[in-house]
């Protein structure tokens, strides 16, 4: 099987459990009496819909090849760092410092993806942009709450963009058998994390009774938190014959990545806590910004990074 | 014509650039003549309410605008003439140094676009404030309710677009914008000019997210 018919397989597979998805939902809706409102039914259909253009927009990125994931993954980058700026406060001295994480940091991020310079990928913004950061914001001479400002700033950057571009780093990596297969890195990686919460949701409605912190995420339960990332385990162990990993060490990884994952959602909660929103954004109707669909992958793709390079790449 | 795409054009690009969304709390958009009062940090805050606005009622929506700024050169006085459609009040009522200069008291113009049907956008604080917060009232807001007491005053918070571009940046920073209307405003019997703008000025910051 070439890499294309595996990813070819892989789509197809997706596209077709989503239809069934949609047909389900679209049942449940149908069922329901018309104009009456059912706020899960209508939750789940949301979800749905977001699926179909988050597996549509992966499936356009990966026919554009390396270049396709790049282009994708900094503009979700992009779109994640508008949001965490937006609903973080900083001040007219942070101006400059804020337009060379959007003109500069971002663009070069994800260009050293593209010639493929991983020694300053990995510390252009660890160390650069934390020192010249800081430096730019000094020049506009405001003094006010200023390691708070230079801290938020710091950390959206790593967020929204160093984390997010471990994804399309994913196929920088030389692992010895698996040659031009790196792109079901990606697809292992997406479709663990992700199923971990849609399982962490089902999971939390169906038996979710011992809330896990109230003041940081209503939502989140232990019985959903321990279903949906067992259960997304079980998915990334399945997709064991798309990654270089056996049957096991698949289980391991994914169980990494979904705790981690898990957590990424809940600190990027309580930071919209602390701002008082609900959503960070509203890219899709009804259904939150796109920080809301990456927190968890923003936390677990450097993870999955590492552990796929220290342990495949030779 | 033209007038009516250039509007249209300005309103896109303020929809595009900000991703602008509009909450609407206490009130909701209809064609009833209101004064929307704003916060004011940046030359595109009048672009943005528009934008938020239907587009039926956009058209019968005018801003006040400063006509000691908007006259000076014939870009500026077409835009605010033409296009916008603003009501033009002088600042500086008493100085008459300028030759251009709208007639009469600004009151006056404002509550004769109002008795035109017209709703008007309206800076109370008088000029772009460059700091945090809100600036103090200037008094305007008052005498144009006491004027016109059957209209409804709607405060309206915009967040972020003075950060997205403030004052003296030449590149404007691509942040989200949030546009949130209050519940409506109208001056009580009894109630004098310090109350009343203090009551207004403080249904205004209410829209405003926490600060921090």
């Amino acid at each position: 099987m070439t890499p294309t018919d595996t990813l070819l397989i892989l789509f197809g597979g997706i596209f077709a459990a989503l239809a069934v998805a949609s047909l389900i939902g679209g049942m449940l809706r149908w069922r329901l009496q018309a104009g009456q409102a059912s706020g899960v039914v209508d939750n789940l259909n949301a979800r749905i819909k977001a699926w179909w253009w988050m597996i549509g927009a992966l499936a356009l990125a990966f026919w554009g090849g390396k270049a396709g994931v790049i282009m994708l993954f900094a503009f979700i980058s992009f779109q994640a760092l508008r949001e965490f700026i937006s609903a973080t406060h900083t001040r007219l001295g942070d101006h400059r410092a804020l337009l060379w994480c959007f003109l500069f940091f971002l663009p070069l991020q994800y260009g050293l993806i593209a010639i493929d310079w991983y020694g300053l990928f990995s510390i252009l913004i660890p160390v650069y942009a934390f020192l010249l950061l800081p430096i730019s914001a000094t020049l506009g001479a405001d003094t006010t709450r200023f390691l708070e400002r230079a801290a938020k700033v710091q950390w959206g950057l790593m967020i929204c963009v160093y984390c997010i571009s471990h994804v399309p780093a994913l196929l920088t990596l030389e692992i010895p058998g698996f040659a031009g297969q790196n792109l079901q890195l990606i697809v292992f990686l997406v479709l663990t994390v992700q199923s971990s919460d849609v399982f962490q949701y089902v999971w939390g409605k169906l038996f979710g009774k011992h809330k896990l912190s109230p003041e940081i995420s209503p939502s989140k339960t232990l019985e959903g938190l321990v279903g949906g990332v067992l259960t997304s385990t079980a998915v990334g162990a399945g997709l064991w014959w798309i990654t270089p990993f056996n049957p096991w060490q698949a289980a391991l990884v994914a169980l990494t990545i979904n705790m981690l994952g898990f957590f990424g959602g809940f600190v990027l909660s309580a930071i919209k806590r602390d701002r008082g929103l609900k959503d960070w954004g509203a890219m899709i109707e009804g259904h939150g910004g796109m920080l809301d669909r990456v927190d968890s992958i923003s936390f677990s793709a450097p993870i999955f990074f590492h552990i796929v390079r220290y342990w495949w790449v030779p | 014509m033209i007038e009516k795409i250039l509007a249209a054009v300005i309103c896109h690009f303020a929809t595009l650039l900000t991703g602008v969304r509009a909450r609407w709390l206490g009130s909701l958009p209809d064609g009833r003549v209101r004064v929307y009062y704003a916060n004011h940090r940046s030359h595109g805050d009048f672009a943005l309410i528009w934008a938020t606005l239907p587009k039926r009622i956009r058209e019968r929506t005018r801003p006040v605008a400063g006509a000691d700024y908007w006259l000076k050169g014939r870009l500026r006085t077409y835009l605010i003439n033409r296009v916008l459609r603003g009501v033009l009040v002088d600042r500086q009522a008493g100085h008459t140094d300028q030759a251009d200069k709208p007639t009469g008291d600004p009151i006056a113009a404002m509550s004769a676009a109002l008795a035109a049907g017209e709703s008007l956008i309206l800076f109370p604080e008088g000029t772009r404030n460059l700091g945090d917060g809100l600036l103090p009232f200037k008094s305007g807001l008052f005498h144009l309710a006491r004027t016109n007491p059957a209209v409804e005053l709607i405060p309206v918070w915009i967040e972020n677009l003075g950060r997205a571009m403030p004052k003296g940046s030449l590149i404007p920073l691509p942040l989200l914008c949030t546009l949130t209307f209050g519940p409506a405003l109208t001056l009580q019997t009894s109630e004098d000019k310090a109350a009343f703008l203090a009551r207004a000025r403080q249904a205004l910051l209410d829209l405003a997210p926490p600060a921090d």
